[in-house]
């Protein structure tokens, strides 16, 4: 059986100083009910999460108190992408037929600072001033640049990129283009990484109306089908975030694993994709992510940056709304956002940030701690 | 001058005159790990011991921490006091990768593959008076 998807919908992320996270929520699931054409009461289920902004399923006090089942997801910054995952696996089993995904968040100002305990720690682990995100992608990206090649010229280049999508995206946090010279000398924050290489926890909202893709034409008259999802933790050996220690012994990122499950499931390979979103919580990781989902061999991404590659008229679009460096990253929301711009680009309603020439099939992944991975491929 | 006590216990040896930093081996698989667990991530093994990790190693990655962290950090500084500080991996010879605070705190005096030696190091003075002291690594002076 397969799934489709048949509404999307996005509250605006970035700030809505007058809004809570969970508005910002029910603001999506409205949006995505209006673009299927359907009413909250025709739900059967619903999976959802937040980070900061409460328990998902408070969403039925804005939304109806219909009855439906709303199960609660979270898993970090995979918490999209197990929502969609819990989704289509609800609808691949048959009991139901069409559902509600939704991921929304609103964060304070700054750095993310989780506590050690929560992550399975202790407290000197935090305390000594270990435990932060932006030093684990500067310490990933400062190693693979040394094992591959890569210079300050690929990450620059990240950025220029995403600012450029940005600029071209309505709904995107940061619509000023930066040049090059901009983000060059913009200040470091983490060694190889600099301010403008950096997204910021933000807030927004963004939902998926999900359904058996044997009843979507009742519904809609152009389906997107979901055609994998995949969920993957890391193996020993892997090098993730807030890790005291690392193994000497190499094992393959979650990302490649969860990758290679969803090519898989989809019958297809790196080579079909049209259009894709990669995690981007800083410049660096883009770059490794490439790699990783098995878009290109580690070290070739200078000389396809170079190139213009991954823009928006490039051989491997990445990030066609400005990914989370121009969107920030609203953790409950954000793998959803991907799956949402994804959608927006096969749909052929990109506007100005529309891939050329009918793009047939996205990928979106997402990556967080502590050590997850979660990826979709969506198909016409 | 005032009482030193470690920041956690069981970290490193210490007080010595040259103190280990201290992990555990797995008695199935031989992975080591740190700090030390009680279970191997390896292979699922419940029966590891504390072992000695070292106290000299080979830099495998390095960051510069630029801008105050919020809590969960837990220094005495202030805003106005707070000096940046580098971080890594440091390759052991009891074969793990440890991360640690680092000496140095320019880009200048780091490079992957340099040698590094660990110091204990007062971290922060608490309310009574009593230093804090944690692990760190500083560029390994000749042998
Ligand atoms: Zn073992």
């Amino acid at each position: 059986m397969d799934v489709a998807i048949i509404g999307i919908g996005l509250h605006r992320f970035g700030r809505s100083p007058d809004m809570s996270g969970m508005q910002q929520g029910a603001s999506a699931v409205r949006a995505a009910l209006a673009d299927a054409g359907l009413s909250w009461a025709d739900m059967q289920f619903a999976y959802g999460g937040s980070q900061d902004a409460g328990n998902a399923d408070a969403l039925v006090n804005e939304l109806g108190l219909t009855g439906l089942q709303f199960t609660n997801i979270w898993n970090g910054c995979a918490t999209g992408g197990s929502s969609l995952h819990a989704a289509y696996s609800a609808i691949k089993s048959g009991e139901y037929d069409l559902g509600v995904v939704v991921g929304f968040d609103k964060h304070p100002r700054g750095a993310f600072n989780p506590q050690p305990k929560e992550w399975g720690l202790d407290d000197w682990y935090g305390e000594t001033g270990l435990m932060l995100t932006t030093q684990f992608f500067a310490l990933k990206t400062q190693r693979y640049m040394h094992d591959h090649g890569i210079t300050e010229d690929a990450l620059i280049r990240v950025s220029e990129k995403a600012f450029a999508n940005g600029s071209l995206t309505p709904t995107a946090w940061r619509q000023q283009a930066l040049s090059y010279d901009e983000i060059a000398n913009s200040a470091m924050i983490s060694d190889p990484l600099r301010k403008y290489m950096f997204c910021s926890p933000a807030e927004g909202g963004a939902a998926l109306i999900i359904c058996n893709a044997d009843k979507a034409h009742q519904y809609c008259s152009n389906p997107l089908f979901l055609k994998a999802a995949a969920v993957r933790t890391r193996h020993y050996g892997s090098f993730e975030v807030f890790a005291p220690s690392q193994a000497m012994k190499v094992a393959d990122a979650p990302t490649v694993t969860a990758s290679k499950a969803a090519f898989e499931l989809a019958g297809i390979g790196p080579e079909d994709v049209d259009v894709m979103q990669l995690q981007d919580t800083d410049s660096g990781t883009e770059i490794m992510h490439m790699a990783e989902n098995g878009f290109c061999k580690h070290g070739e991404q200078e000389k396809l940056l170079r190139e213009g590659a991954t823009g928006i008229n490039g051989s491997m679009p990445i990030n066609t709304d400005g990914g989370c460096l121009a969107n920030g990253e609203p953790v409950g929301a954000s793998g959803l956002r991907q799956v949402y711009e994804v959608c927006v680009q096969l749909r052929g309603e990109g506007g100005a940030r529309q891939v050329p020439n009918n793009p047939r099939v996205g990928y979106t992944h997402v990556y967080g701690a502590p050590g997850i991975s979660g990826v979709n491929i969506i198909t016409r | 001058m005032s009482n030193q006590v470690p920041l956690q216990e069981g970290l490193f040896t210490w007080p010595s005159s040259q103190p280990q930093l201290l992990g555990s081996r797995c008695s199935q698989c031989a992975e080591a790990a740190f700090p030390a667990q009680p279970d191997c991530r390896s292979c699922g093994s419940r029966d590891t011991q504390i072992i000695e990790l070292g106290d000299r190693g080979i830099l495998w990655t390095w960051t510069i921490q630029t801008f105050m962290p919020k809590e969960p950090y837990l220094s005495d500084e202030t805003p106005e006091t707070f000096r940046p500080y580098g971080v890594g991996y440091v390759e052991m010879p009891g074969g793990v990768r440890v991360e640690a605070r680092l000496q140095a705190n320019s880009p200048e005096q780091l490079k992957i593959g340099m040698p590094m030696q660990l110091d204990i190091v007062p971290f922060r003075t608490d309310e009574n008076g009593e230093q804090k002291m944690t692990f760190s690594f500083s560029a390994a002076e000749k042998a």
